[in-house]
């Protein structure tokens, strides 16, 4: 056991935090959840790439600096711990990335993972359908073979920017007499095929962030089939496991949440206005987020060493999204009247935060359903 | 960075849920609630024997000169076997502090052979030694000064914990009748930090072993035709308990990592690993007692072993408000 950073490590994490010392943008950018924020987050994505910044842990090949998992965290924390803006491309880098990695072809690889990369092309999930929400195996999209095509037709819901993304990646029914996890297959769709119809839906925070697809006779290339045909099941799954796990949430973002709510609590404090009960609440947040921290390097160790992360993905799922909600639920508490207070375009302001903290619960298999997974296949408590 | 414990650090965490297997069963733990000593026959001299006791006293003085990593996941154990011995005071906390001061090496020796027990009773661990009379020699703290004292020398008062296997007593020593063995504030409080790291790995041990025969009851025990498990309430009262001991054991880990490393914030860690223990115990005890229902809650059923047990040790060597308000006087919150 040895926790501290090699030489190697500092000198990585020295880089990067002198680069987004004199890097970051002098301006404000508007939300990325509205189209203009968009375009403005793209440019950012474009500067990180440039500077070899925007997917650090991906072969040189493809725009990347082939950094360890470690290296990857420390990243997570100094991009956060510096104010960076949000990362508008994260579904694609950090959801469909690995997936590509794994599942796709040299073809695809070269076609999909460059782009991507250099925030050229920015991806949305499109998963959730109206009436398959946690019952994700219950999706009725069609994507019927026509030649070298498939013809997809059904609704898909609830995709974040969804509505300006330059692809979607779905998962659809391609065998038509299928049930549940067979017969499915992983398609990337671009955001601007004939027959997809894309509606933007108001989200809680009032950003219109969700997008409702309509696929009409939507014909799509079979080059864009993500794993083999009725495997979809597995291939999402694979994907699932980074949207739980480290990868679309590590611990950096929570520990400048932490930081900040230290920071406003001792505040308060310096004014006289600090109380003990509230005082316990703060310092119960902030050792979460480092209980956080510190568990993801217990489990990158594990992984470095050759190991796997499966349903224990849930672990850290249920972990950061419930300590999101609680790092903000305590500041607005800290804020009294002021809590409900937002200030502008930034998302900087607790209330904001709150906001978006309570969708992690819910997107991403919601809590319930990682309870049901940390049971049966963590603890291996009977399914029925 | 490398968050791991070497091939040999498991090895020897095996051995001794091996040993604790055979020598320290759920019976003989309930034995020690009711025979005189309240401690299990022979148990001391082979903990000895395969050098967990001396594990932190240095090779000259007969130990292994391990430190704190390689003895957490021994104290886990411990935990998961409740061994009713006063094994962190005498191991974690009386034999380094000793070694450290460089006084009572025959005590030392001793202690590290198995022939003598010593016991620690810190102002801030809480009001009542464990196990002081049955211990040789006492740790004991005035002034913010710790000193040895010859339990024949000291006047020791029964108290009666919940657990009956925590022979508890209060303590009071003329100073006369102590040896110093340090005036040093910061071995004191590395005293403190090594029990409360102690405890803090015996907590995570007993809601682990509160989880695992939880979840095997549950699976077993059938109602409405099918197994008490199956249902989403319990699995998710199980699931809450298992997160619990998720995010509470590498703090538990990292904090030992910090103590044998002298690191910068040692105290903080510490009381992270403490609080967040002590928490993870308590939820293990009143999740695993709802489970079980009835049966749980009968004094003749094993569980109540390790839920008083976890009781206990939620509460000793500081409680998870008390490290919280470390963790928080550490950030500067207050």
């Amino acid at each position: 056991m040895d926790l501290t950073f090699s030489a190697g490590e500092l000198a990585f994490r020295d880089e990067i935090r002198a680069w987004l010392a004199s890097n970051l943008p002098t301006e404000a950018m508007a939300s990325m959840d509205t189209p203009a924020g968009f375009e403005q987050h793209r440019a950012w994505e474009r500067v990180l790439f440039d500077a070899g910044w925007s997917v650090p842990s991906w072969p040189r090949l493809f725009g990347g600096r082939e950094c360890s998992l470690v290296e990857w965290l420390i990243f997570e924390e100094e991009y956060y711990a510096s104010g960076a803006p949000g990362r508008v491309n994260t579904n694609g880098i950090t959801l469909l990335g690995p997936t590509l990695f794994a599942f796709g072809t040299d073809e695809q690889h070269e076609r999909f993972l460059p782009a991507m990369a250099s925030g050229d092309e920015i991806w949305a999930q499109a998963w959730s359908e109206p009436d398959s929400g946690s019952d994700l195996a219950s999706l009725s999209t069609t994507a019927v073979r026509d030649g070298d095509h498939f013809v997809v037709n059904g609704q898909k819901t609830w995709c974040s920017r969804g509505a300006w993304a330059d692809w979607i990646f779905c998962i659809v029914r391609t065998d038509p007499g299928s049930e549940r996890h067979a017969g499915l297959s992983y398609l990337l769709v671009p955001g601007d095929a004939a027959g997809l119809t894309r509606r933007p839906v108001g989200r809680l925070d009032g950003e219109p962030a969700f997008a409702e697809l309509f696929f009409d006779d939507c014909r799509v290339h079979e080059s864009n089939l993500l794993g083999g045909e009725g495997d979809g099941w597995s291939v999402a799954m694979a994907t699932a496991s980074s949207e739980r796990g480290l990868n679309l949430r590590a611990p950096g973002r929570f520990l400048a949440a932490a930081d900040r709510l230290a920071a406003l609590q001792r505040r308060l404090a310096a004014s006289g206005a600090a109380d003990d009960e509230l005082t316990d609440q703060v310092a119960s947040a902030w050792m979460k987020a480092h209980a956080y921290r510190w568990q993801t390097y217990q489990v990158a160790s594990r992984l470095q060493a050759g190991g796997t992360i499966g349903s224990e993905a849930s672990f850290m799922k249920v972990f950061w999204s419930e300590l999101d909600v609680e790092l903000h639920a305590t500041a607005l508490r800290l804020l009294g009247g002021d809590g409900e207070v937002v200030d502008g375009p930034h998302g900087r302001d607790w209330m904001s935060g709150y906001l978006f903290a309570l969708a992690g619960p819910i997107y991403a298999g919601t809590n319930e359903i990682q309870r049901n997974i940390i049971a049966e296949r963590v603890l291996g408590l009977p399914r029925k | 960075m490398d968050f791991s414990f070497t091939d040999d650090q498991l090895q020897f965490r095996d051995a001794v849920r091996t040993l604790l297997d055979d020598r320290c069963p759920p019976a003989a733990v309930r034995s020690a609630w009711t025979n005189e000593t309240g401690r299990i026959e022979g148990l001391w001299a082979r903990l000895a024997d395969m050098g967990v006791l001396g594990l932190m006293a240095p090779e000259e003085r007969g130990g292994l000169g391990m430190g704190e990593v390689d003895l957490v996941l021994l104290l886990e154990e411990a935990g998961r076997a409740a061994v009713p011995d006063p094994l962190l005071e005498h191991t974690a906390v009386a034999i380094p502090t000793l070694s450290d001061a460089g006084v009572c090496a025959d005590v030392v020796d001793a202690a590290v052979s198995g022939a003598v027990t010593v016991t620690v009773g810190l102002a801030d661990a809480g009001p009542y030694v464990l196990g002081a009379e049955q211990a040789d020699h006492l740790l004991l703290e005035r002034h913010a000064s710790l000193h040895l004292v010859d339990a024949a020398a000291a006047t020791i008062t029964p108290v009666s914990s919940v657990d009956d296997s925590r022979r508890l007593g209060r303590v009071e020593f003329a100073l006369d009748d102590a040896q110093l063995v340090s005036d040093d504030p910061r071995a004191r409080s590395l005293a403190f930090d090594r029990g409360a790291l102690g405890a803090a790995a015996q907590c995570v041990g007993v809601a682990q072993q509160l989880l695992d025969v939880t979840v095997a009851y549950v699976a077993e025990r059938h109602q409405f035709g099918r197994p008490v498990g199956a249902n989403q309430a319990v699995k998710h009262h199980l699931a809450n308990v298992a997160l619990a001991i998720e995010f509470a054991r590498p703090m538990v880990y990292e904090a030992a990592w910090c103590i044998a490393t002298g690191a910068e914030h040692r105290s903080r860690e510490v009381s992270v690993a403490k609080a967040m223990a002590s928490d993870a115990v308590d939820l293990a005890c009143r999740r695993a007692l709802q489970c079980h229902g009835a049966i749980g809650y009968t004094i003749e059923y094993d569980l109540q072993l390790w839920l008083k047990r976890g009781w206990a040790l939620a509460a000793a060597w500081g409680d998870s408000r008390r490290h919280r308000r470390r963790v928080a006087a550490a950030l500067q919150l207050a």
